[in-house]
């Protein structure tokens, strides 16, 4: 463990941290909206990390001048990270938009969205089932 | 290396910004707030996306991340409710997955190349290929625009098939939100 290992890889163990803060928000909140920002927040970690693997020491964006006149001299960043993680982007948002609309479902059929008052409804509902089963069962014989 | 220094100063302001946000994310009880801070939190990784040369993702962040998720949000929110509930106290465990698995993740990187390494096998693998035959194959000023819209176009192809497909989904799940509200005023 150089000195030199410790400030190449600082800001890779930076980006895990702002990750596990998502997922500390996706495991231990209730409300599902607040969730949901968890999951945008360890996904745009995500990206940040897979980004910081393209750039180049000494490097700049990679786009030529407009003459095209290029000069050999410059050194671009790797592109192709870039391009990933402009169609995970899209993706992600599509997936957000997704969750959202499950949120106002779930809002119109428990009225609720928090998670420990949806599970005490279902709680509530295999309780009344279980004793109506078991009313029926004991008319029957 | 003094442009150096400068970048390193800027990274640090950026990483300790972007941890406060998230760290306030975390405790705001208040989900309007939370929506407004998770915009800024996208704003704050365009920035840092910036010094990491990606300025298309860059943009692209600050468009998706602060505008249209915070504008879906928001909608979520005039449907639903404004404020979490207290919930029962989270526990240990918790912080104990969190702690886990971020050290099975700092394990992993060990191995990676250092940052900025111009020799990483993700810099010199098809990369310079693409460097170097874009301008007379494709003949874009932008590399990205030329990877994303000619190398990679099924994948662009792919992505719109995901967008479409979720674009679906939401609206069968939301169609009919505002005709079953009437009929249950009806009903009461």
């Amino acid at each position: 463990m150089d000195w030199d290992f410790i400030v190449g890889h600082v800001n890779y163990w930076l980006f895990i941290v702002l990750m596990m803060t998502g997922l500390y928000i996706v495991v231990a909140k209730g409300n599902l909206v607040k969730k949901i920002v968890g999951l945008n927040i360890f996904q745009t970690a995500v990206f940040m990390l897979y980004i910081s693997v393209g750039k180049i020491d000494g490097g700049t964006a990679p786009i030529f001048p407009t003459d095209m006149k290029i000069d050999p001299a410059v050194v671009y960043s790797n592109p192709l990270p870039h391009v990933l993680i402009l169609t995970a982007i899209v993706v992600g948002i599509a997936t957000t938009s997704l969750g959202l609309a499950l949120i106002v479902r779930i809002r119109e059929a428990y009225g609720t969205i928090e998670e420990d008052g949806i599970y005490q409804i279902e709680k509530d509902i295999a309780a009344e089932e279980y004793r109506l089963h078991n009313e029926l069962k004991s008319r029957r014989s | 290396m003094t442009g150096i220094a400068m970048t390193t100063f800027i990274d640090i302001v950026l990483f300790s910004m972007l941890v406060a946000t998230a760290i306030a994310i975390v405790r705001m009880r208040s989900l309007f707030a939370v929506v407004m801070l998770a915009g800024v939190f996208s704003l704050l990784s365009a920035l840092l996306l910036v010094t990491l040369d990606a300025v298309d993702v860059a943009f692209t962040e600050a468009a998706v991340g602060a505008g249209i998720s915070t504008v879906l949000m928001l909608g979520t929110l005039a449907l639903t409710s404004r404020s979490e509930l207290a919930s029962r106290p989270a526990g240990l465990t918790p912080l104990l997955v969190v702690i886990v698995t971020g050290a099975a993740l700092v394990y992993g990187t060990l191995d990676m190349p250092n940052f900025g390494d111009p020799n990483a096998p993700a810099s010199t693998h098809v990369a310079p290929d693409y460097i170097a035959q874009s301008p007379a194959e494709i003949g874009v000023p932008n590399i990205v625009t030329a990877i994303l819209a000619s190398y990679r176009g099924y994948d662009t192809l792919g992505e719109t098939g995901v967008v479409f497909t979720a674009g679906i989904g939401v609206l069968l799940l939301i169609s009919g939100l505002r005709r079953r509200r009437r009929e249950e005023g009806d009903e009461e």
